[in-house]
């Protein structure tokens, strides 16, 4: 599956190069030149389109298994997948009297990377935060609607939490190592969940997996906030992983770091790809076109707008917002 | 267009107005206030502290050295009032205090346990409570509870003292009583309960501050990891947030030391060493409250013991002052 994987890769690489010289402003720059008005004015109208086209393709859903998608919410795209380990429906997140989420239907397939994009606001963190239940310790958060995993639907009264977490790492935007010793915040997870026999293995194990055992090798005992800002980030994904969940949420892991740091998460997240399903929350499109197989588009008021393969995302998008917006228009 | 040149330069007016000085020096003096009062009080202290264990305090010593007229006369006054009444050695190691009644002894042992007992038994009680107290407040407590609870914590903590002593007199003993019935009326345990019932709002109160500071990255890093809030609180918050807590401790029990009235009044004025809580004890500042209120005179030994006993407990509390901060800088974690 690896060498698979690392050809579609190779070969979605190639085409978004092409892409981008192509089109001529696949660039990072014209992010910056958006007008706030124009995106305003495009959110509307495209909203109303986006609808109406989903409305239209609720019957070639690939009803092959898993639960059924609504029709009214349905994003544009394929937001069915064959493996899907995570499939959420209809889901609404609300912060107090603010709706953060509307109706959220779309699968994260299992062992592969699944992009959540879109501008500041528009939902993707609240999105990756419900799938571990993390929106939970937020007093005025409330969700409705349903979010399986592997099948079963975790918003219901029997599931704990903690046991879901312990499924579903997550490595945050900041990195958040613990006031404690590398090892010990390596440790830390594999202690509380009892899994601390041959520790001392397990750690260098999620280290090496990590990429950052080379680095640290002879300092297991010094504090984790000694590290440099990446090593940190390497360092709080060697302990999500140490436990060896099923999935890994990364909310946006290489916005605080440097160009060099960044590329060595991005080449960390396709490595952990392997073992694991991993939902990662980008504003960096090009960070989302090389390293994801799936990606998600968020746009404005919590909407999914468009699920698909990531080159399809891309290079022809269904609609005209997402285009906008992956090409810097609006954003 | 030269002649309208703006012009910057100092001239002596537009810089520090006269308002301005008076208002600066006015501030000054307020803080300059403090810091004199500190070192009148240590000198009083010292002063009244050599004139118990020597012949004559400092300033007697200086007014005979002068009026002696001549340097001889001067030396003489000196060594004469230099001459040993009461030895450092008897009074820091001596375990008999009974400096009102014949023959007197001064040795300052008994008060110094009085007064740890008090602070030892108050911690037993005030630091698991409080610490509690704290980790409730700043995990577990919604905001509703939060905002009623605070309150009433720091109405404890308002109470006057001698009040304390009155509840400890007439509802803690007689409970104590109940249990024990060869319990006095003054007693030790009863004492350190309603000190340590004092010292908890200190305790939680900056706990739960300094639990509070630990960022939320942390408590997400740990749930996301599967702990529970139990693990959280204990393991993540309480370890990051140890320095607070700990200079929270020495804080509160300096205070402990310090406390007078209530102590005065519960655990009564009777200085033993005794390992029986439920006897009558006396602290230090239960024996300055003594004398203070007794009739003696001026200049006398009993008077001077005041400052002898005054500098002890000042020392006391003002090494627990050095202990916390130097907690605060050695356990200080940077959360970033």
């Amino acid at each position: 599956m690896s060498d698979e994987t690392g050809d579609r890769r190779t070969g979605l690489r190639s085409t978004l190069a092409s892409v981008g010289s192509d089109r001529g402003r696949f660039a990072i720059g014209n992010l910056l030149s958006t007008n706030a008005e124009t995106t305003g004015m495009t959110a509307n109208s495209g909203s109303k389109a986006a609808e109406t086209t989903a409305a239209e393709r609720t019957t070639d859903a690939g009803a092959d298994s898993g639960a059924e998608m609504s029709a009214a919410d349905r994003p544009l795209g394929s937001p069915r997948v064959d493996d899907a380990i995570i499939e959420s429906r209809d889901l609404d997140v609300f912060y107090g009297d603010t709706q953060a989420l509307q109706g959220i239907n779309m699968d994260i397939p299992e062992k592969q990377v699944t992009a959540l994009i879109g501008p500041s606001g528009c939902g993707k963190s609240t999105f990756l935060r419900s799938i571990n239940r993390m929106n939970d310790l937020i007093d005025v958060a409330r969700v409705e609607g349903e979010l399986h995993f592997h099948g079963k639907n975790i918003y219901d009264d029997d599931v704990d939490p903690v046991a879901l977490r312990r499924k579903i790492g997550m490595v945050f935007q900041k990195p958040n190592p613990f006031p404690k010793s590398i090892f010990d915040n390596v440790a830390y997870g594999l202690r509380v969940q009892g899994k601390d026999d041959d520790i001392e293995e397990k750690v260098h194990q999620a280290l090496e997996r990590a990429a950052l055992i080379d680095e640290v090798e002879d300092k297991l005992d010094e504090s984790g906030l000694d590290l440099s800002g990446g090593q940190q980030q390497r360092l709080c994904i060697a302990r999500a992983i140490a436990t060896d969940p099923e999935v890994i949420l990364m909310d946006e892991p290489a916005s605080a770091l440097d160009p060099v740091a960044t590329s060595k998460i991005e080449d960390l997240v396709e490595e952990l790809a392997q073992e694991y399903t991993v939902a990662i929350v980008t504003h960096n499109m090009q960070q989302a076109a090389r390293i994801s197989d799936k990606t998600a588009v968020f746009l404005t008021g919590g909407h999914l707008v468009e699920f698909d393969d990531t080159n399809k995302i891309f290079e022809n998008p269904e609609s005209d917002r997402v285009e906008d917006y992956i090409t810097g228009k609006f954003g | 267009m030269s002649s309208e040149r703006m012009d910057l330069s100092r001239n002596g007016n537009d810089v520090g107005t006269l308002g301005d000085r008076v208002a600066r020096y006015a501030f000054f003096s307020c803080a300059f206030v403090t810091v004199l009062t500190t070192i009148a009080i240590i000198l009083v202290l010292i002063n009244g502290a050599v004139g118990f264990f020597r012949q004559a305090t400092l300033v007697e010593l200086l007014g005979d050295a002068v009026s002696a007229g001549s340097v001889g006369g001067a030396a003489d006054a000196i060594g004469e009032g230099l001459a040993a009444q009461v030895t450092v050695t008897e009074f820091l190691f001596g375990t008999d205090w009974s400096p009102l009644i014949e023959p007197t002894s001064y040795g300052v042992l008994p008060l110094v346990w009085g007064t740890l007992v008090v602070t030892v038994g108050s911690a037993l009680i005030a630091v698991p409570v409080g610490t509690l107290t704290a980790i409730y407040l700043s995990e577990y407590a919604d905001e509703r509870v939060r905002r009623t609870l605070k309150p009433i914590l720091e109405i404890l903590a308002g109470i006057p003292t001698i009040v304390y002593g009155f509840f400890a007199l007439s509802f803690i003993t007689p409970i104590i009583q109940f249990f024990f019935p060869q319990t006095g009326t003054f007693n030790a345990t009863s004492a350190a309960i309603v000190v340590g019932i004092m010292i908890i709002p200190m305790i939680s109160s900056l706990s739960e501050d300094a639990m509070s500071a630990v960022p939320d990255s942390l408590r997400n890093a740990a749930y996301g990891l599967g702990a529970t809030k139990l693990e959280v609180s204990t393991q993540v918050v309480l370890p990051a947030s140890l320095s607070g807590i700990l200079a929270a401790y020495v804080l509160g029990l300096s205070r402990a030391i310090g406390e007078t009235m209530a102590v005065a009044l519960a655990m009564g004025m009777l200085p033993q060493i005794t390992t029986n809580p439920l006897e009558e004890m006396q602290t230090m500042t239960a024996y300055m409250v003594q004398v203070g209120i007794s009739d003696v005179s001026v200049g006398s030994i009993q008077y001077q013991s005041l400052f002898a006993v005054g500098l002890t407990l000042f020392a006391m509390t003002f090494a627990m002052n050095v202990l916390s901060m130097w907690v605060r800088s050695r356990y200080r974690e940077e959360y970033q």
